[in-house]
């Protein structure tokens, strides 16, 4: 019997120190963003590399926020991801609720059409939207930046699962006591989906702020330029100034990282809902 | 009145239109149209911003499938996949399955492995660039000390896809891992127990349980990981730039060069076409083998 629990315990501390190995494996990258954008611009360069800065420089930070209208491209990440957010979790709370819970002809046939649209890749349709966004003169606007995004299969699937798995005894309590559909949505449902409200909405913020390849098309001058684009279009061959990279890049990525941190536990669960049942 | 007709124009019928309107507009301006126009444009010659055109039949296909930066970028996208997929799941399994064991830290590790799924693939790129720099990276530093003389990861063209890869699994790892993890604790607990009371040690249970019963769910993340590896770009913008000598230019590449640098619409819509009818096929067989219900 020790035996066995000596070999379990065995068993336990191999597991945790493999685990500990790839966990840290994971984190390095963080790790090494964060050390060299706190090193000075010349500092990088040298054959005998150092971990830890020789003294905490703040200059990478300052180049990064000096050189390029940086603060700008956070305003314009922050202003898109929050449009798209707000209209996307109305529009998808709208959708989701037809499909869930309104009795109308074709309903699951439209919800199949509709979910399948999920299985379009983007690059299919990015250069008519592109010539699109372009006749409609949105051009590197705000408009450009967020139309296509501000209703997704995707969101009114997630508020749709939600809604069904919700009892319909307290809505149909309202509608008996003369409340209109909008009314039930409003007083009744959208009150009890805080949680599939607060899931949408982080994942579509974090979509909408990660995402590149579109604000790097539809955008053209510096000042609309998100985060991503102004961060990618920092990389240079010749002299890369790596600290700034970095600094810029620990600026551009921490809010998404405290944003997952303050809410891990759901993120992780919601993801885990959403990319097993659909 | 039939009671279809009733529903048609009934309250719910009314509120309904009302309630999917705004997703309709969006959905009908800015995916079935840009779908159907693009398969449309791949019949012509278009400039990305004049509004020339010239009809040319099925010539942007026959150029497209004789054009030899096109055919590689078809084999590094396939080669990109085939390192991505095999490796990144069943690390993800292995982690997922370690994780499954009640551990103390669990919710520190499932946070590590997470990490780089929240971060933004452009930031990303830009560390690992970084990293991987030839002379004063980090991971060539460290192969100096040990007396090995690192590769120019990004910079030599029979490692950059290689280095790409190793840059997707790792990103994409915790992603996979999650879902393994949901998986793995719809596996009912009786199951392990009764099987150790019959002497059976972990790997044998792994092979003959865990395997089996996850097997849905590893086809399933299979199919999600083979088709976003179809459409790889962000990191091959970032890190690579689709070289060096065209080692890493993939098919959403080589569209985006094609439409945003060069202006052929036309052409790249028939990329665009090729690339849709790729991932459906994948959507298609998804479909087929992983009974989804709704």
């Amino acid at each position: 019997m020790n035996f066995l629990r000596l070999r379990t315990n065995i068993t336990r501390t191999i597991l945790y120190v493999i685990l500990l190995a790839l966990a840290i494996s994971m984190l390095l990258p963080f790790a090494w963003m964060l050390l060299s954008s706190f090193k000075a611009e010349d500092e990088v360069f040298t054959y005998d590399m150092n971990w830890l800065p020789s003294r905490i420089e703040f200059s990478g930070y300052y180049r990064a926020l000096t050189l390029q209208p940086f603060l700008m491209y956070g305003m314009n990440s922050i202003v898109v991801s929050a449009i798209v957010t707000t209209v996307q979790v109305a529009t998808a709370t709208l959708a989701g609720y037809a499909f869930a819970r309104l009795d109308f002809p074709g309903r699951n046939v439209i919800f199949l059409i509709y979910l399948s649209a999920m299985m379009i890749p983007v690059q299919a349709t990015i250069i008519p939207a592109f010539i699109l966004i372009n006749r409609m003169g949105f051009l590197d606007s705000y408009q450009g930046l967020t139309l296509p995004f501000l209703a997704t299969p995707f969101g009114a699937f997630l508020m749709r699962q939600f809604f069904l798995s919700m009892p319909k005894s307290l809505e149909e309590a309202a509608i008996i006591d003369g409340c209109s559909r909008f009314g039930v949505l409003l007083k009744v449902v959208l009150p009890l989906s805080k949680p599939a409200l607060a899931t949408l909405g982080l994942f579509t913020f974090m979509g909408v702020w990660n995402d590149f390849m579109w604000p790097m098309i539809i955008t053209t001058t510096a000042e609309m330029r998100t985060l991503q684009v102004g961060l990618a279009l920092m990389r240079t061959d010749l002299y890369p100034d790596w600290p700034m990279m970095m600094a810029a890049s620990v600026m551009a990525t921490l809010p998404v990282i405290l944003a997952f941190l303050s809410a891990q536990k759901q993120f992780i669960q919601s993801l885990a809902f959403t990319g097993v049942k659909y | 009145m039939s009671l279809r007709w009733r529903r048609l124009g009934g309250e719910q019928t009314k509120v309904a239109l009302l309630a999917l309107l705004p997703s309709f507009i969006v959905f009908c301006v800015f995916t079935v149209y840009p779908l159907f126009y693009s398969l449309y444009m791949s019949f012509f010659n278009v400039h990305l911003i004049a509004s020339t055109r010239r009809f040319v039949g099925w010539a942007n296909y026959v150029t497209l499938l004789n054009n030899p930066t096109f055919k590689k970028a078809i084999m590094n996208t396939v080669h990109y996949t085939i390192g991505v997929v095999p490796i990144g799941i069943s690390l993800s399994l292995v982690v997922a399955v370690l994780l499954n064991n009640r551990l103390r830290l669990e919710g520190f590790f499932r946070s590590a492995f997470f990490a780089p799924v929240v971060t933004s693939m452009v930031a990303v790129s830009l560390v690992w660039t970084w990293m991987l720099e030839p002379n004063y990276g980090l991971l060539n530093s460290l192969l100096t000390r040990i007396g090995i003389t690192g590769p120019g990861w990004l910079t030599d063209p029979s490692w950059a896809m290689t280095s790409v890869i190793i840059v997707s699994i790792w990103k994409n790892l915790g992603y996979n891992m999650v879902i393994f993890l949901a998986g793995l604790q719809d596996i009912p607990s009786e199951v392990y127990e009764s099987a150790q009371i019959d002497g059976a040690s972990s790997v044998q249970s792994f092979f003959r349980m865990t395997l089996p019963m996850m097997k849905p769910t590893i086809g399933f993340a299979s199919i999600m990981s083979i088709m976003s590896s179809m459409k790889v770009f962000s990191q091959i913008y970032t890190m690579t730039g689709g070289g060096p000598a065209n080692s890493t230019m993939v098919i959403v590449y080589y569209l985006y060069q094609q439409a945003f640098e060069f202006y052929r619409a036309g052409y790249a819509s028939a990329v665009a076409w090729i690339l849709f009818v790729i991932i459906m096929v994948f959507t298609v067989i998804q479909m087929r083998f992983f009974k989804t219900d709704y």
